[in-house]
């Protein structure tokens, strides 16, 4: 038996060893956001977040899950509405046909926890500044592939959510 | 479908006991060992998770080195404060591989033991020695791009995918273990990988069922650390060459380089053909070409991946021109 939180609610389940996290996700708890691209850590498409981290939860097993705590996608609402990031999606039409954007919301609001905690990427320069750049979001985004092709939309995307996250820190 | 066991215990004691089991292998992030279980080329009856042992996450080590407990992560380890200040070669050439969900899971351990990924190994219905021994290679025969040009065998052509392990070789970090019989013992990181010879199927010097516990770097070398890594896409790419090199230059002449490539051997590999050759000397582009042309001297590739050996040349020498820039300018 497996116990673990997933968006909030305590979740009881036994399955196959063999059972990913996407697998149990969507086949077991119908939780159907998080999308099976590739199945091999090669897309992004099952993106989650795993105690607060992202992760591809097709190449995490369910039963290591035990005890931890789970967010997809249909966890990042703000009561019953989109969640900003969702919200800056949508106005900013970064997606077409929508399969890879559940993925890519995921890894976006990770994105922008990592940037303001400090964790460096490929492309952070020398002196440690953190700046959150084209460049920087890019690379910290490129592990979630849109076969539609909607990157520059979704840079904008996250360059708003971010900007907008810090001004209000700014104003508080 | 066969049927697997779990088995998830909370000291290294423990685990060593439950790897006995047959055909058990320890499983960390799993980024590696669940993709290859999918595909069905690693079937293991059990997998015992490394995540609840105790590996002692980071600590100095006497002498001022690091130690890196096993289960640490490619994200904590690459942002880790010490390695970003006296490690570099070893945060860059982390940062450059997989992204960031892959990193959150992959482990220190995990990662220097991920398999290669060469497309025929991957693919179970062509033959391959190193995961059906005495099949053939279908890479002598098919297009091959990722493959090794330094140390093959007629049996196999495969290269170690890994990043970070090129940067442990450069820095001649030390591999901590314990086999299956609870006996500890350190295997540089040079050394952790083998070259293919006429067994491929063996990828390291390890044991069955031994368990990686952690790491340790030296003393920091100071100067200047650089991963230069050339792919076919500029994230989310595996190396087709990459360099990782520490340089310190004094008074015009080159005090220590250390040089290990990757994705051009079944092992990380550190170049002291060109290290020798450039001891003492000028840091001039003659140099640095002359350094090239020693370390790629034995090279061979027949297949249409022998474009790696002029590409390896022209990374080592644009590394150390870089790398002498930044070194000159510090
Ligand atoms: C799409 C994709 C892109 C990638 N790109 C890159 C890249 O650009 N550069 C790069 O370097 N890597 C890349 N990787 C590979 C990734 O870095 C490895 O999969 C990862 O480092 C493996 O670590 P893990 O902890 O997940 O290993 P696992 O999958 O858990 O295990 C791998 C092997 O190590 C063994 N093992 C694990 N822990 C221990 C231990 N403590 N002691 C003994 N044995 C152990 C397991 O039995 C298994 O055989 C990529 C992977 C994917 C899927
Ligand atoms: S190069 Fe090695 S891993 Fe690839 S097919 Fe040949 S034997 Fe197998
Ligand atoms: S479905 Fe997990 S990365 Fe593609
Ligand atoms: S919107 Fe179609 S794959 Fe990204």
């Amino acid at each position: 038996m497996t116990s673990l939180t997933i968006n909030g609610k305590a979740v009881e389940l036994e399955v196959d060893p063999r059972t990913t996290l996407l697998d149990a996700l969507r086949e077991h708890l119908k939780l159907t956001g998080s999308k099976k691209g590739c199945d091999h850590g090669q897309c992004g498409a099952c993106t989650v977040l795993l105690d607060g981290e992202r992760v591809n939860s097709c190449l995490v097993l369910f039963a290591g899950c035990d005890g931890q705590d789970v967010t997809t996608i249909e966890g990042l609402k703000d009561g019953d509405e989109l969640g900003a990031m969702q919200r800056a999606f949508v106005s900013h039409d970064a997606f077409q046909c929508g399969y890879c954007t559940p993925g890519q919301i995921c890894s976006a609001v990770a994105t922008l926890k990592e940037v303001e905690r400090g964790d460096a990427s490929a492309v952070t320069a020398d002196d440690g500044d953190i700046h959150l750049t084209r460049l920087e979001v890019q690379e910290r985004m490129s592990g979630n592939i849109c076969r539609c092709g909607a990157y520059n939309n979704i840079v904008d995307a996250v360059m708003e959510t971010g900007g907008a996250a810090l001004q209000t820190e700014a104003a508080e | 479908m066969k049927p697997i066991e779990y088995i998830r215990p909370d000291s290294a004691d423990a685990a060593l006991d439950a790897i006995r089991a047959e055909n058990a292998k320890f499983i960390g992030g799993g980024t590696n060992l669940l993709d290859l279980m999918k595909l069905e080329v690693e079937t293991p009856d059990a997998l015992v998770d490394v995540h609840r042992l105790d590996m002692g996450g980071f600590s100095d080590t006497d002498g001022n080195g690091l130690r890196i407990g096993a289960e640490v992560t490619n994200t904590t380890l690459a942002n880790n404060s010490r390695v970003r200040k006296d490690y570099r070669v070893l945060s860059e050439a982390l940062l450059s591989g997989a992204t960031v969900q892959l990193r959150n899971r992959a482990t220190t351990g995990g990662n220097f033991l991920q398999r290669t990924r060469c497309y025929y190994f991957m693919d179970t219905t062509r033959p391959c020695n190193k995961r059906e021994p005495g099949s053939g290679c279908a890479a002598l025969n098919g297009p091959s791009r990722i493959h090794a040009i330094l140390g093959t065998s007629a049996h196999c052509i495969a290269t170690h995918p890994s990043d970070m392990a090129v940067a442990m070789a450069a820095l001649d970090a030390k591999i901590h273990t314990r086999k299956a019989d609870g006996a500890s013992r350190t295997v540089a990181a040079t050394e952790l990988h083998r070259l293919p010879g006429d067994t491929p199927q063996i990828d390291t010097v390890l044991e069955d069922g031994e368990l990686i516990e952690a790491v340790t770097l030296p003393a920091p070398l100071g100067g200047t650390h650089l991963y230069r890594k050339v792919r076919d896409r500029s994230s989310y790419a595996f190396a087709l060459v990459s360099a990782a090199i520490v340089l310190r230059i004094a008074d015009g002449k080159i005090e220590t380089t250390r040089l290990a490539l990757g994705g051009v051997a079944h092992k990380p590999w550190r170049a002291e053909k060109a290290e020798a050759r450039l001891a003492g000397q000028a840091p001039t582009e003659e140099n640095f070409q002359a350094a090239a042309e020693a370390e790629l001297a034995d090279a061979r590739a027949e297949g249409s991946h022998a474009f790696k050996i002029e590409l390896a040349k022209r990374t080592i020498v644009a590394a150390l021109r870089e790398a002498a820039d930044r070194e000159n300018a510090a």
